[in-house]
């Protein structure tokens, strides 16, 4: 049985620790407001682009833009969003390990992998995986702005456009709830397009000033939009993810102390009736 | 009663103005165009300045620094790179943006920072153009 000081080392220890998961569990659940706030205000931009798009897939385009029309996949392109930071649970874990099963899908059917990050979990990851890292972007801080975006997203695009790249898909966390997250995988290029053949009538947009400017602006945009939703989702998983691991890290370290304390009073008490027992014993011997 | 055609401003952060209106004023690339009800789709990238929302004597502004339009017959949808209300404009700092463009352009290095300084520049003067029309109206 560990001595008494040992186990009260022990219990100090482990109190610090408390200290310091229960003050991040406060951090993460401000952030988390934050961020959920953020993620909601986003929102109505992301639905109004989403339902321009589907409008223009319903519409009968003079112009066919590359990043409508399918191809055969010879190299897909993964944006893959994560955390900056860790102690957050098994949210890049998880947001990781559904990469990882889709590009493996893609590479056993013969194509060729690149990988665009966002965050320095994910970074580190495909770097000691050694994959064909194209572009990278981490230190967003808690407020990622759409335009810090456009560089890392301008890359993969281009790519597509030049046919370097035949498919473009962003795997992220999506947020559920505070207790959820989800990890999910969209396809964004080509436009998962599906043709309806059972429009009421043949009509288009009129275009100012011309159809293929007009395309890519709104495209990229689209891209971006959902870039940027991606990130801003899987920052409100991120801090509820992290307020939750912290939350129950906080609670374990309680329980632990709780039982070394009562370790702790019985190795005291049992020192003590010794003590006694010696002392008795020696005054009998007197 | 005049026909009102619901008119939505959005961006990327966050979501501007959401309501009806008789006529839409928005700045496109090409020229500024009023759109009434029942206006033909149309799909156009807009530029820096003012989109103008009348609702028969009253009249409401909104700043935008670019973005796109889409119409639908009884649908405006304006997705803006960034809007402010215009009431919220910040003067000081779009002078201060103005000057600071002014002094890269004076002193251009390359075609780059350039063309980056012209673009802020613009949008600086698209700024203050929309304050001066909002003090002359007397109404912030």
């Amino acid at each position: 049985m560990a001595s008494g000081k040992e186990i009260r080392t022990q219990i100090k220890s482990i109190k610090n620790t408390q200290k310091i998961t229960r003050a991040m569990e406060m951090v993460a659940a401000s952030k988390m407001r934050k961020a959920q706030e953020r993620m909601r205000a986003a929102r109505p931009y992301a639905e109004k682009i989403r339902n321009v798009i589907a409008h223009l897939r319903l519409s009968h385009p003079e112009y066919k833009h590359p990043f409508m029309i399918e191809r055969e996949t010879k190299r897909v392109g993964f944006i893959v969003i994560s955390s900056d930071r860790g102690l957050c649970g098994g949210l890049n874990t998880n947001v990781l390990k559904l990469a990882l099963n889709e590009i493996k899908t893609w590479s056993d059917k013969g194509a060729d992998i690149d990988i665009c990050t966002f965050g320095s979990k994910s970074l580190g990851f495909f770097k000691r995986l050694g994959s064909n890292i194209v572009s990278e972007l981490s230190g967003l801080g808690d407020t990622p702005q759409a335009d810090d975006l456009i560089g890392s997203v301008k890359i993969m695009l281009d790519a597509y456009d030049e046919g370097r790249l035949d498919r473009l898909f962003l795997v992220y966390n999506s947020f559920v709830n505070t207790m959820t997250q989800k990890p999910e995988i969209e396809q964004l290029l080509p436009l998962a397009g599906e043709e309806d053949e059972q429009l009421k009538h043949y009509w288009d947009y009129i275009y100012e000033p011309d159809a293929k400017d007009v395309l890519n602006d709104l495209m990229t945009r689209y891209i971006e939009n959902q870039v940027y939703h991606g990130i801003v989702e899987n920052q409100a998983s991120e801090q509820s993810s992290r307020m939750v691991a912290m939350k129950s890290a906080s609670d374990n370290a309680g329980k632990l102390i709780d039982e070394l304390t009562l370790r702790y009073n019985k190795a005291r008490q049992a020192a003590i009736t010794q003590e006694i027992s010696e002392i008795v014993a020696g005054a009998a011997a007197v | 009663m005049a026909m009102n055609i619901h008119v939505d401003i959005v961006s990327a952060q966050e979501e501007i103005f959401s309501g009806t209106a008789e006529v839409v004023v928005v700045p496109l690339v090409t020229g500024e165009v009023g759109i009434y009800p029942r206006h033909t789709p149309l799909l156009a990238p807009i530029k820096s300045g003012e989109v103008r929302l009348r609702n028969g004597d009253d009249e409401q502004f909104f700043y935008v620094s670019g973005g796109i339009l889409e119409v639908q017959p009884h649908v405006v949808t304006v997705l803006a790179d960034t809007a402010i209300r215009a009431g919220d404009l910040d003067e000081a700092q779009a002078v201060a943006a103005k000057e600071r463009a002014e002094k890269i352009m004076a002193n251009k290095k390359t075609e780059v920072d350039y063309a980056k300084a012209q673009a802020e520049l613009a949008e600086a003067m698209a700024q203050l153009s929309t304050i001066a029309k909002i003090r002359k109206r007397g109404k912030t």
